[in-house]
């Protein structure tokens, strides 16, 4: 299950902020969290990130952690400055009106997964 | 670096440093992608530089948040990556209870930018191969992380 970040733009009825040329970017996990301490804990590479923040730390976070896009849920939009940074990186950056709870449930219904069911060791 | 390093390999030698304002919240992890497009550039492989990265990033947030200001310098060997990350603050009281996961004293601002759960230094410990803190009350903190090349 590798859907592209343009598929799940759709899924999510997302709109893009940045990055626009990236979209066809394969995605293999995906994570939600507010907490970036948690995303450069267990989120792996290649993975989709779904957050309520919107600050910059955000964006550096998931160019450390090899974060393939993120999804601002509930119509969290970042400041300019912040969409100026993921597109320095070439981070694309997506906002969603769906509260996290549903876009999370909506990209689970579809297939996608997170680390814990896809390598349940990889806390350790 | 001098003596201390003599171990039969060769000891990783000083690259760049770089430097961490102190309280710049907007600013804060620029230095550690600084760093990480450099070691890219130097031909690392991704997922060592993920690693290097993420134990930076952890770093440089508390000297930003902590520390006051510092520096982050990196060295390199054929086999190993280096990183010191070092600040003249306030230093850690207590070293094993800043270890210990959920341990933080952040404040509400570094909470509302998503860190500040007490999972950095624990974070940094299992991304390295080799970590030392040195620190005391009123004499800062200076982290020596050592990550191998595969
Ligand atoms: N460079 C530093 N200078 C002073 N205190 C520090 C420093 N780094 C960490 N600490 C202390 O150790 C605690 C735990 O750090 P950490 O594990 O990174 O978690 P967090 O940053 O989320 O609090 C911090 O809350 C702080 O009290
Ligand atoms: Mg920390």
């Amino acid at each position: 299950m590798s859907p592209t970040i343009s598929q799940i733009k759709d899924w999510l009825d997302a709109e893009v902020l940045t990055g626009s040329e990236a979209l066809e970017r394969s995605i293999s996990m995906a994570h939600s969290a507010d907490l970036m301490s948690d995303v450069l804990a267990f989120s792996h590479s290649d993975s989709i990130l779904l957050t309520g923040l919107s600050n910059p730390q955000v964006v550096r976070t998931a160019e450390v952690a090899g974060i393939l896009g993120v999804v601002f849920v509930r119509g969290k939009r970042p400041a300019q400055v912040v969409v100026e940074l993921a597109e320095e990186y070439g981070l694309p950056l997506m906002v969603t009106n769906l509260s996290m709870f549903d876009a999370v449930g909506l990209l689970f219904a579809r297939g996608l997964r997170g680390w814990s069911l896809v390598e349940p060791g990889s806390a350790a | 670096m001098s003596a201390e390093d003599g171990q039969g390999e060769a000891a990783p030698e000083y690259l760049q440093s770089f430097t961490i304002v102190g309280g710049d919240f907007a600013a804060a992890g620029s230095v550690s992608i600084a760093a990480k497009n450099l070691l890219k550039a130097v031909g690392f492989p991704a997922p060592v530089l993920r690693r290097v990265a993420i134990v930076a990033f952890e770093a440089e947030m508390n000297v930003v948040m902590y520390g006051g200001g510092g520096e982050l310098a990196v060295y390199l060997s054929p086999t190993t990556v280096r990183l010191v990350i070092s600040d003249q603050g306030p230093g850690i009281g207590d070293l094993e209870l800043a270890m210990q996961e959920g341990w933080s004293t952040a404040t509400p601002q570094m909470r509302e930018m998503g860190f500040g759960a007490g999972m950095g230094l624990p974070n940094i410990k299992k991304n390295s191969d080799r970590l030392t803190i040195d620190t005391a009350p009123g004499k800062g903190t200076r982290l020596q992380v050592e990550i191998d090349l595969p």
